[in-house]
Formats: C-alpha cells, structure tokens, sequence
C-alpha cells in the first residue's frame, strides 16, 4: 500500500516534471511500468513543412500504412495512421524492431524529406516506444537554396533583432550596475505574458495589449529597482552575490509563471497565421515586417538617446565611474532607475515581439537568455552597439547553421561561437581591453 | 654587464646618503625601447633604464606620469606594444608575472592587495616559495610539509614582528587598516626572499613614526644584499634612503642620478611643475615660478635640520 | 492532512540517494566557488559527461561497467581542461557564461536525434548498471524507522554516503593544506598571488578539474539510482539547485554541502508532499481555484527561487555560517 503510494507520488512528481520541460529532480524520474495491455510502438506522421495554429509542430497526415516487423523480418502488425497522424503496433515484448512505412499510401504530393528512410530501427525496452518518419521538411531543401538562405537570412535578422531588444536591457543594466542579471530572460516572457494577459484575458486588440505591456514592463522595472535592487545596492552586495539572487528571482519567477498561466504553449488572439507578402524570391509575413520595423525604430531610437542626450550621457558616465559621477553632481541613483526602467521595458518589448512571432509559453525568455549572454559578450559586455551587433550576428548564425546542421542543434552554433569568441577576444567584438594590474 | 652609463647622470661618481658608490654595481634590470600605449594616451615610453644591483632606486614622477604601467610591464602583469626587458641577464618578455616573481623579482602593488578572508599569518605564509604542499598530490599528507610550514612560519614571524604587525598575527587581513595592509603586503612580498622588490609607493599612508622605523628596514634590505626599486611621491623619504633616483614624466625618464643632483635638476622641476612654458606667461612670471619650485625642492633635499619624524607643513 | 506521511517523505528524500547526488556535486561547486572562487554555472554538463560516459560505454559500445566509470571520469576531467583552457585567464563572469553555454550545448547534442545511436536522444540509455547492482549486499527492502528504502535503493545510497564521505575527507586534508591556502588565496585576489610566484592558471585549473570529478561522481549517482538516464536529468536548473545547495549548507566549509543537500532535500520533498496532500484528494485544504494537483508541484519551485534569493542577501554564509568568515564577498 505504502509502495503504491510513494509510487503514485512520484509519478505525480514526475508528470509535474515533465511540465516544467526538463527540470530534474532525480528522484522523480523513475521508469514507467509497462501497462497491462502490453507495449505499443507508436508512429506519428507531421507534415512538418506546413505547420498551423492548432499544431505548430505540422500537419498530421491520415491513412498512411505503417508496418512493424520483428528482427527476423517477420510481420508483427500493422495500422494506418489516424486524423492525428497517430498510428499504434502492440508488440508482446521488448526487443528489435523495424517499423517500415508505407510509401505507396502516402497522399499526393507528400513525400518523406529522406526518400531512402522508409524504415527506422527501434529498441522496445519494456514500454511505449514513439517514432517518427521526418516529412515536410524535404519541400525546403527542394527549392533552389539561394531563396532559401534569404529566407533564413530573413528569420535571423527578425530573431536578431528580437535579441537585440532584451541584449540591450540587459547591457544597458549591466553596464550601469555590473549586476549579471539571470532573471533578465523572465522579464522577456513577463511582457509576453502580460501582453497574452490583456489580449486574452482583458479582450483587448493585440495593438493596444502589445504598447500597454511595455508600458507596464517600465513600471515593473521602476518597480524592481526601487523596491528590490536599489536597497541591495545601498546594503554593498557584492556583484556575485547579486548575480546568485538574479537566480534565485528568476527560478521564483519561472515557476510562477507557470503556476499562474500552466505549462503549455497558447498564442494572442490576432495575427497567428498570414499569407506572405512575396517580392520576387523574398517572401515575408507582414507581422513578421512589423516585428522589424518595430524593433529597429525602437533600437534606433534607444541608442540615438543614449548616444545624444544629456541623459544618455549621464547614463554613460555613471557606467563609467560611478563615484565620480556623483561627485560630479549626477543622481546616480535616478540614472540607475532610468536604465531599470528603460532595460526592463526593452526586455518586456522583445518578449511581446517573441510571442508574436512565435507563441507565448512560461519559459520563452529562460530560452532565449543564453542567445542573449551570447550576443552581449560576442558584442563586449556593457557596449550597447557590440549588444546590437552581438545580436544581428546570433540571430543569422542561427538560423544559417540549419543549411549545415539539424535544426535542433540550431542554437548549439551561437553558443561555439560565444567560446571562440571568448578564446580569441574576451573583450569581445567591439569593446576595448581592460584596466590590468 | 658593467654599470655602463646611461647617459652623463650615471656616469658621475655620485655618492648616495648612505656613502654606497654606484660604480661597482652591475645592472639587475635593463629596460629598453619599452613602450606602452592606452588608445592614444602613450602611457611608457622608455628608452633605455637600469636597476644597479644592491642598491636602492626611487622611480619618482607625477601623478599619470606612467610608473605603476611601468611596473605592470616590467613584472609581467601588463603587456607593452614592444621593447625588450631583463633581469639577471635573463628576458622577461612575454614571461607570466609568476615566473618573473620565481626569478627573484618580487612587486607590491599601489593599491594593496591584501587577501582579506585569510588570517594575517596565513597571507605571510603564502608568500613563501617552494613549498612542497602546494603540489596537489603532497598536500594530502602532511608529514610531507609540516616541517616546511613551521620554518616558513618562524620565519614568517621574524618578518611580522619586524614590520609591527605580530599583534594581529591571527586576525583576518581584511580588518587591517590601510597602512598595516600596506606593511603587511612587503612583508609577504619579502617572503619570497627576492633579489629584486619593487614597492609601489609603499609608505603612502604609513604613519611617520612607523614609516622612519621602516626606512630602516628598507635600508636593511639594501645591507642584505638585496635591491630595492621604489615609487614613491614622499621626497623626503627619496632623499633619505635612495642611492639612486629615476624621473618619470609623460611615460618618459626625463632624468637620473643621485638624490640631491636630480632634485635640482630644472627637467625635475619643469616635470613636477606639469604646466609648461609654451604658455602665455611672460619669462618674468615663468623665472619666478620656477625659483619658488626650485627653492622648495632644495628645502627639501637640503641639509637634514629637522628632527627625524617631525610633521611637516 | 497525514503529517507523519509528509514527514516520511521528506527524511527519504533528505537522507536517500537524491540528498547523495546533489551533497557530490555542491562538494564539487564548493571547490569551484567556495574555495577558488570560480564561478562554474555547467555543473550538470560535467555531471552529464560522466553519466553518460558510463552509459554509453556499457549500453552502446559494449565495454564493461568498470571500464564505463574510468570513460565517465575521463571525460569530465577533459571538460574541465577544454573549459578551463580558454576562461581560466578571464575574469570570473567569462567562466560562468561559457560553462553554463557548454552545459547547454552538451544537452543538446546528448539528445539530438543525429546521435540517437550512442545516446538514446530523448529518451536516454537505460540497462548499463547490472554489475554494480550484482553487487548489492541486501536481500530486501531496508527498513529505518522513519522510512524504508527498496533493496536497489539501499544499495545506492549506501554507496552514495560513502562516497560523501570520501569526498569530504579528502577537501578536508585538501583545505588545510599550502595547496589549500593558494586557492584561497586566488578566491581573495588573484594578482597578489600570481606577484608571490604562484601559477594560479595552474592551480584554478587543477581546482577545476577535482571538482568536476566530484560533478562526475555525482552524475554517476543520478544513473546509477535511476537506471536509466536522459538530457533533462542534466538540465540548468540542476547546477542552480546544487549552487542553492551549496550557499544553504554554508560555502567554503567542508560540510557544508552535505548539510545543504540535507536540507534542501528535507524542503523540496517535505513541501511537495505537503502541498500536493493540501490541494489533492476529493476535499481539498486549498480549494482547487486557488491551487491545482499540478500548481501545488510548482509550489515548492516558487520557495525555493525566493527561498535562495533571500538565503543570499540574508544569511551568504548559510545556515550555520560566521558571517566573518564568509567566502563569497556579500557584505
Ligand atoms: N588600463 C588603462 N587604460 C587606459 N589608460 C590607462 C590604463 N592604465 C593606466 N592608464 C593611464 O596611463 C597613465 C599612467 O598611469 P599610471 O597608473 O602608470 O601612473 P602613475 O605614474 O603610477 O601615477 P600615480 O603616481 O598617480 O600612481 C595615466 O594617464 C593613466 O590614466
Ligand atoms: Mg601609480
């Protein structure tokens, strides 16, 4: 009895964990037992070249024949894919199997993206195993490959600039504060969760919910800085310190956010799908030309600002030096509010963009924070043009990669070239060697 | 290598306070064509200097004039754009400052680096060099550096009692005030048991009771057979206890030789001075503002009338 | 509300074999950043490599348990040098980026499909560890009062403590010995060592690797309790967990992360249980509006995120630290 209940406990632990995408704690995770109708080989069929609002991972294909054969060659059974895409083999044990695809049941016009890959070898271990016959994803390699790195050249300048907007807040923090913030990513997802929060919750049009988030992000950045860093600041917390309670903050909120809004993926209610604008080979949704546009005045004028105004450069002398700025007579403590305010803000714009771009999910911006560390150290830490820069340069890297790497290793480039980088520049691109000694 | 002149200032027969001849002393340090730059601010750019060996030398100069950088370059913790340097003969360029200090050439820095969560004791005892348990492997067998560790340690008390600092033998470095932080980094620095120690303005900060007790010291060094490179902004404490004394100004050596000729040098002046004459001033204004300048100086590194340790100004 | 149940809970999880691998791998963060002062955000990678070092050899390339172990060891070892290569010259932030990104791209590239082959991709290795549980001494379940653990388990955690302990004595001869006082010394300022004639490359490097040998030892228990293993073992979160861990227990104290691990462990289950008890069954203590059977598991995250956040402005040297002699510079 007991048994059965810390069982039953921990695989409600574990499902909990499953949620969460990928948090471990060990003692969850321990291996399903095999259920009492024996153990089925599974076989879901995405056409993943046409992704849509309801399955943004493709469009499942019915009727295809799938048949599973054991070691020997000898037939085990079969079944046909279903509305989902969904097709089941049980199979009385563990062992070898072979899982062959019906090429002749494939409808019109659908064709695996491996022509030769109509088998795949699976390993039953005792339970449910899932396979999958990549299809859709041949279309692309079809077409001629110069339309297809302007569209990746295209969808990296939009990520890059998506990652320019929350490289800059965290720059900007960074380099008036020296504060490693880890809880930069949940102010991105925050501002696509409030932006989703207006929108769906509030029933507002996804064109007022979108400006009303950011301006709420700038309160919660006033907020964050007034209430929770200044005082650490006033108290003398060390840098490392601080960056260890950013971690802390952002583990809160992260779970937070997924407590409040659950676990799955859900998208604003306007502008999911679109038909491309296309002129000639380039090929362009006219949210995705919005999401430029934005970003880029938006960018602009940000660094115009801190580049011209007296603001700006008070911003820049307290980076510099913060004890002779103030002597100096600069509140350093309204500049470091301002530069909360501002970099809180960016960060909330970049997570709307994200969410309208892609969809909004609890850990967005938990995703994307490495590509963000990335970009601002490719740039040189605390420079705002390298955090810029930085980020064009990680968002076509990865998105060109996938012409050479599988797309799930797609962020794997960004992060090899963030230790290169470091191996031959640890000032990074554009910043300027330091004070030794 | 023969204490070759550099230029007419070495090769004068200068007598330093303590009566040491510079003659017979051959060069531990030889500098040359060093040049370091910031951007467009060229902070060293020194053509040739030598260190002669068993005596004390002062790097003076104004404040930017470049002697911290030059220290950095010379002890490895900076890189210059070029030149070339050595020390006993051997080259130091692109050597890690911590074969350069393993070669006998040992630094403090001008702003103390004490290593505030270790016990006074423990800072000295890491100073001292050789020591078999700091190989990973030995550490985990004390019988293998126990009696290593308690003759560091003895002499690690020498050196603390020497320096005023045995009261605090065990509290935390990080609650020493600035100037024991400053007595605490040479003595640790002399754990090492250098040839060379360079000390980068080591009195600032030091009380003058402390700080005639420890010219002493630095003097004692000089007797011990060491050499000694300092910077250091107190002329009195140059005049008293250096043999020799370098001047820096805008990353140059505008001049050098013995205290008292090189504190009536009008370059030394001019460099101290900073403004310079290519202003509007009239000659008039300029020879009376030179004469103020140079009669303090020569207050200073006049006769010695006034009682060690007095307070001045 | 069945307080002794939630009570049992948290004393098998606080004293098991989850407790085991986070005290190995905060011991190895411990001579990382409590001593040395090196910020390694990658630990789970290190733990990664070494699991899957063992795995992969015995599941995949058909070598003998033994021979997984020293495969695991070695790799983490490697990690370390190719990690410290390049970062160990830089300031301490440098590190912290690269290993937390190299953590990241092993994950990735453990599960890719493209080395499904060798790793299993999502789904993991499993059936590696039939000689180290041909080894296990106990017929039964092991009953210790408070709870009882399986025979497997048993066996793991017995191992696991052990291993603690091992671990334990060897960072406290390590400590109190000159090698020791240098990394210390480098956790204070660097450049006054590296004036003293110390290789402190050398010697951060050296720190680098042992503790990811204790990461390696840790990730070995995360396999071999489970049997099986998969990328999300080894995902970010688990280096944050051991950091809590770490700064819990106290920093730069030999036990520290023993105690921490403890603690922690005491904590996440004791409130998962108690929470999932509060807000489940068909009369619910927290009404299902307010918390969910799957919200009360994230309630324990939520404490913890805040929990660690306050620890480190609160109380940096943990919970039994003297604040005087705090490692990390909080002030
Ligand atoms: N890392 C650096 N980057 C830019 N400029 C620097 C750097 N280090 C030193 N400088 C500049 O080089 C010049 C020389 O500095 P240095 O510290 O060597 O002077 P100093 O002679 O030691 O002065 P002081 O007597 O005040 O200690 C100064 O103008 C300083 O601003
Ligand atoms: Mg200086």
């Amino acid at each position: 009895m007991r048994v059965r209940a810390i069982l039953g406990l921990l695989g409600a632990a574990m499902v909990s964990l499953l949620c969460l995408g990928g948090s471990v704690l060990a003692a969850a995770a321990v291996p399903m037992a095999p259920g009492d109708e024996g153990i089925s080989i599974n076989v879901i069929l995405l056409d993943q070249g046409q992704p849509t609002a309801e399955n943004p991972k493709g469009t499942p294909i019915p009727g295809v024949r799938i048949i599973v054969e054991d070691a020997t060659g000898t037939e085990i059974g079969n079944d046909v894919t279903n509305k989902k895409g969904v097709a089941s083999v049980s199979v009385a044990e563990g062992g070898d199997y072979v899982v062959r695809l019906d090429t002749d049941t494939l409808p019109e016009g659908t064709e695996l993206s491996d022509p030769d890959d109509v088998t795949n070898s699976v390993n039953v271990l005792g339970f449910d195993t899932t396979v999958q016959f990549p299809i859709g994803l041949a279309e692309r390699t079809g077409t001629d490959i110069g339309t297809r790195i302007l569209g990746l050249v295209l969808s990296g300048l939009k990520f890059g600039l998506i990652i320019a907007l929350a490289s800059l807040g965290l720059s900007l923090v960074f380099g008036t504060t020296g504060l490693t913030n880890f809880s930069h990513g949940e102010l991105v997802t925050l501002g696509a969760l409030l932006a989703y929060g207006f929108n769906a919750g509030l029933g507002l049009h996804v064109l007022i919910a979108a400006p009303l988030a950011v301006v709420a992000m700038a309160v919660v950045g006033y907020l964050q800085d007034a209430g929770f860093w200044s005082p650490l600041r006033r108290r003398g917390t060390g840098n490392i310190a601080l960056m260890i309670v950013s971690i802390g903050l952002a583990l809160f909120l992260r779970s937070l956010f997924q407590y409040v809004f659950g676990g799955d993926t859900k998208a604003y209610d306007r502008y999911v799908t679109q038909t491309p604008w296309t002129l000639g080979p380039l090929s362009i949704t006219p949210k995705s030309f919005a999401i430029d546009v934005i970003a880029v005045v938006v960018l602009v004028l940000v660094s115009l600002a801190v580049a011209r105004t007296r603001l700006g450069k008070a911003t820049r002398a307290v980076a510099d030096n913060p004890p002779l700025s103030a002597s100096s007579g600069i509140n350093v403590n309204a500049i470091i509010s301002i530069v909360w305010i501002m970099g809180t803000a960016l960060a909330g714009l970049s997570g709307v963009l994200l969410g309208l771009d892609q969809q909004v999910e609890f850990q967005m911006g938990f995703k994307i924070l490495l590509l963000v560390f990335a970009a601002v150290t490719l740039g040189g830490l605390g420079t705002i043009w390298g955090a810029m820069a930085g980020s064009i340069v990680v968002g076509l890297l990865v998105e060109l990669s996938t012409l050479i790497i599988p797309s799930e290793l797609k962020y794997i480039g960004a992060l090899l070239l963030l230790i290169v980088i470091l191996l031959f520049r640890p000032q990074g691109l554009f910043g300027r060697a330091e004070r030794v000694g | 290598m023969p204490a070759e002149a550099t230029g007419s200032h070495a090769a004068s027969e200068s007598v330093g306070t303590t009566g040491t001849t510079t003659r017979d002393h051959d060069a531990i340090l030889v500098g040359e064509d060093v040049i370091r730059r910031f951007g467009g601010l060229t902070a060293v750019d020194v053509d040739r200097v030598e260190v002669k060996r068993g005596l004390i030398t002062a790097l003076i100069g104004p404040n930017g004039a470049g002697k911290t950088t030059f220290f950095n370059v010379l002890t490895g913790f900076d890189q210059p754009d070029s030149g070339s340097w050595s020390f006993n003969g051997r080259s130091l360029k692109g050597m890690p400052p911590y074969k350069v200090a393993r070669l006998g050439m040992v630094r403090t820095f001008q702003l103390t680096k004490v290593l505030a969560k270790l016990s006074v004791i423990e800072n000295m005892r890491l100073g001292a060099t050789g020591q078999r348990g700091e190989s990973m492997l030995s550490a985990v067998f004390p019988t293998l550096w126990r009696s290593q560790e308690k003759i560091n340690t003895e002499r690690a008390d020498t050196l603390l009692q020497r320096f005023n600092l045995d009261a605090k033998r065990e509290d935390f470095a990080g609650s020493l005030s600035g100037g024991q932080r400053k007595l605490l980094e040479m003595a640790r620095a002399l754990m090492v048991d250098p040839d060379l120690i360079m000390l980068d303005e080591p009195m600032a900060g030091v009380n003058p009771a402390l700080k005639q007790s420890l010219l002493g010291h630095v003097k004692g060094l000089r007797d011990e057979g060491r050499t000694v490179l300092f910077v250091e902004h107190d002329m009195d404490m140059v005049r008293d206890i250096s043999d020799w004394v370098i001047v820096m100004a805008q990353g140059k050596i505008v001049a050098q030789g013995p205290p008292l000729e090189v504190m009536a040098n009008p370059k030394v002046i001019d460099a101290y001075l900073g403004a310079h004459h290519d202003s509007d001033l009239s000659v008039e204004e300029e020879e009376a503002r030179l004469e103020k300048v140079r009669e303090r100086l020569q207050a200073k590194t006049g006769p010695r009338d006034r009682e060690d340790g007095d307070p001045r100004e | 509300m069945d307080w002794g149940f939630i009570f049992e809970q948290a004393m098998a999880s606080a004293l098991g074999p989850d407790a085991v691998v986070y005290a190995l791998a905060a011991i190895g963060l411990n001579v990382h950043f409590g001593y040395t002062g090196l910020l390694n955000f990658g630990q789970a990678g290190f733990m990664a490599v070494a699991a899957y070092g063992l795995a992969a050899s015995v599941a995949s390339w058909g070598l003998s348990f033994w021979v997984g172990l020293l495969v695991g060891l070695g790799a983490a070892g490697v990690l370390a040098l190719l990690l410290g290569a390049p970062t160990l010259r830089l300031r301490a932030d440098y590190l912290a980026i690269v290993t937390i990104a190299a953590a990241e791209i092993l994950r990735i590239v453990i599960g890719s499909v493209s080395l499904k082959d060798e790793f299993g991709g999502r789904d993991g290795l499993q059936a590696f560890n039939a000689s180290f549980t041909d080894l296990n001494p106990y017929n039964g379940t092991v009953d210790l009062g408070v709870f009882s653990l399986s025979r497997a388990d048993a066996w793991v955690t017995t191992v696991g403590w052990v291993l603690v302990a091992l671990c334990c004595l060897l960072v406290w001869a390590l400590m109190r010995s000159p090698w020791g006082r240098v990394l210390k010394s480098i956790r204070e300022d660097e450049d006054a060592v590296r004036s003293l004639g110390k290789n402190v490359f050398g010697y951060k490097m050296q720190a680098l690797v042992l503790g990811g040998l204790f990461g390696a030892l840790a990730g070995f228990m995360v396999a071999l309790q489970q049997a099986a293993i998969n990328p999300d073992n080894f995902s970010t979160d688990v280096t944050f967990n051991a950091y809590a861990v770490l700064i819990l227990g106290g920093a730069a104290r030999v036990l520290g992360p023993v105690v921490g691990a403890v603690i922690f462990w005491f904590l996440i289950s004791g409130l998962g249980t108690f929470f999932s008890e509060a807000a489940g069954g068909t009369d619910p203590l927290i009404p299902t509006w307010l918390m969910t059977d799957t919200q009360a598991s994230l309630v324990r995250f939520i404490l913890l995120g805040a929990g660690l956040a306050a620890l480190m402005i609160l109380r940096p040297q943990g919970i039994f630290g003297d604040r005087r002699e705090l490692a990390i510079d909080a002030r």
